[in-house]
């Protein structure tokens, strides 16, 4: 499938308030528009709306204002053209490694033999040969991260949203998981909107980081990030690099400082 | 002993025969120590040649076979019916809403108060006594299967969602197979609550069946008799509930039951 275009026009969202409370704002309206094959980090403190943001956009949560159009057509419910890792670990404890793999291509109608075939491919990519027939509760954290994207990608979805895949992985594993997303879309150039509260790991995947707003939300800068493809972990050590972080670690602590005075 | 430290499968059958050798002991303490009378209760051995004669010259092999029959008859009509009405309850609010009240006022009727009702309407044959069991079993197993799948980790119902799963794929594919082994366990006690139903509507107007053994053996003030009788179940009881563990492991290797 090719890569469409994203566009977020308005898209607003408020929680209604708990016994009677005031209600929960937790996104302004957002204007975002999202070309074929680009990765696009979302960066913002906790509670800012970077899930409910991604959320709408997979068709899982409606706006209560504004729209999210891919190409064009309006979205309303979520839909295979639109995978999704989640933040927490979302694989089917019924079905092993192999068996979440396929769940999407199974539900496509795919059949048998095409459904291993494109398994087997994704197994590799993502490097857990040997653990097709495991079941996800004997998974390392790492490696269930790994066959929920897996699960994604193998349903060659259009667009890829991220939602912090990597948050609850220790530093090394998620370094090694990013080298593989980056291997991947740098041979697949599929359109990625990743979520994520890791400056280094925006901007050593991303071709544009979006910060976002202390809650509510919105998004305050837009910093293009214009180094070249393929990357590698030596990237993160040269001085663009370090000037691109500093610059965003200017914006984003002046955010976090607001979201703790808010809660405090 | 640590808190919360597993045993060992060894130890966990020596330790669980263990108590079965003290329970045994201490009732041949009563009963050969003359502490109780035996008109009261038989002795163990004494108990042992009820049975036996039960069972070569009573026929009492026969009423075994009768009172399983009932009772997986009646424990398979009623999951029959409460497994798929409670799949739906749990998956879809609005059925759930609907057949909810009825059922919580409907699983406080005790089903041995059923027994003189049903004996006018059905009679004292077969249908009552399966009548007894599905009343006693039906409405429990419903409210536990609805909870059971409504429990369904909403984010895997999202996770599906977004991989292309409609209302029914998301049932069939997520909800059912994320429920089946809690489902599976409440077979497994609602099957153990279905042997007390049986019994009780063995007591009355039975001609055949361990109830009614037990009944008759009390007009005799047979006691080796009646509590041969008891242990039977008990028996039956523990060994369908270990085959329906190993079923169940066997089943759902996923799931850390
Ligand atoms: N279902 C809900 N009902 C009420 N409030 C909600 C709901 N979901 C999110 N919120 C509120 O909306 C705000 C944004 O939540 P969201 O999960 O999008 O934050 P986030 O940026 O993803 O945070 P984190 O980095 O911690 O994951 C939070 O203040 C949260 O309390
Ligand atoms: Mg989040």
């Amino acid at each position: 499938m090719s890569a469409k275009t994203l566009r977020i026009a308005g898209v607003t969202r408020s929680f209604p308030g708990q016994r009677g409370g005031a209600p929960t704002l937790a996104l302004q309206p957002t204007d975002l528009a999202v070309g074929p094959g680009e990765f696009v980090a979302i960066l913002g403190p906790s509670g800012c709306g970077k899930s409910t943001l991604l959320r709408i956009v997979a068709g899982l949560d409606r706006p209560t204002a504004g729209q999210v159009m891919l190409d064009g057509a309006p979205v309303a419910a979520p839909g295979p053209d639109r995978g999704m890792v989640f933040q927490s670990y979302t694989l089917f404890p019924w079905l092993t490694v192999e068996g979440n793999i396929r769940y999407g291509l199974r539900e496509r109608g795919l059949p048998e033999a095409q459904q291993a075939e494109v398994a087997a491919r994704f197994i590799a990519r993502t490097g857990l040969r040997g653990f097709e027939n495991h079941w996800p509760r004997q998974l390392s954290g790492g490696m269930q991260q790994r066959t929920a994207l897996a699960r994604a990608l193998a349903n060659d979805p259009e667009i890829l949203l991220l939602d912090e895949p990597f948050g609850a992985l220790d530093h090394q594993t998620r370094e090694l998981m990013q080298e593989l997303l980056l291997e991947i879309w740098e041979a697949d150039r599929k359109t990625v909107l990743f979520v994520t509260h890791d400056i280094d790991e925006a901007i050593f995947l991303a071709n544009r980081v979006l910060v976002m707003s202390a809650r509510p939300g919105r998004v305050k800068a837009e910093v293009p990030v214009p180094l070249p493809y393929p990357r590698d972990w030596t990237m993160k050590t040269t001085p663009e690099f370090g000037a691109l972080k500093a610059r965003l670690m200017g914006e984003i602590r002046e955010e976090v400082r607001k979201a703790i005075a808010a809660a405090g | 002993m640590e808190p919360l430290k597993p045993v060992s499968p060894g130890a966990r059958i020596a330790l669980g025969a263990g108590f079965f050798a003290v329970f045994i002991a201490a009732w041949g303490v009563a009963t050969y120590g003359g502490w109780v009378p035996p008109l009261f209760l038989a002795s163990p051995g004494k108990t042992l040649l009820a049975g036996w004669s039960l069972l070569t010259e009573f026929g009492f092999l026969g009423d075994i076979a009768v009172t399983i029959w009932r009772v997986v008859g009646g424990f398979l009509i009623a999951a029959a019916v409460a497994v798929p009405l409670g799949l739906l309850m749990g998956a879809f609010k609005p059925i759930e809403a609907f057949f909810e009240p009825f059922l919580s006022f409907a699983r406080y009727l005790p089903a041995s108060a059923f027994i003189p009702l049903l004996i006018l309407w059905a009679g004292v044959g077969e249908a009552q006594k399966l009548s007894v069991i599905v009343i006693g079993s039906v409405f429990q197993l419903v409210i536990m299967v609805a909870g059971v799948a409504g429990a369904t980790r909403p984010d895997l119902v999202e996770a599906a969602r977004t991989l292309g799963s409609g209302r029914l794929a998301i049932l069939r594919r997520v909800v059912i197979p994320a429920a089946a082994p809690q489902i599976a366990e409440t077979l497994r006690l609602v099957l153990g609550w279905a042997w007390t139903y049986v019994i009780v509507a063995e007591l009355i107007g039975a001609t055949s069946g361990i109830g009614h053994m037990i009944m008759d053996s009390q007009r005799l003030l047979d006691t080796g008799q009646m509590i041969f009788g008891i242990a039977v179940i008990g028996i039956i009881g523990l060994v369908t509930d270990l085959l329906f563990k190993a079923v169940n492991r066997r089943l759902f290797p996923w799931a850390v039951l």
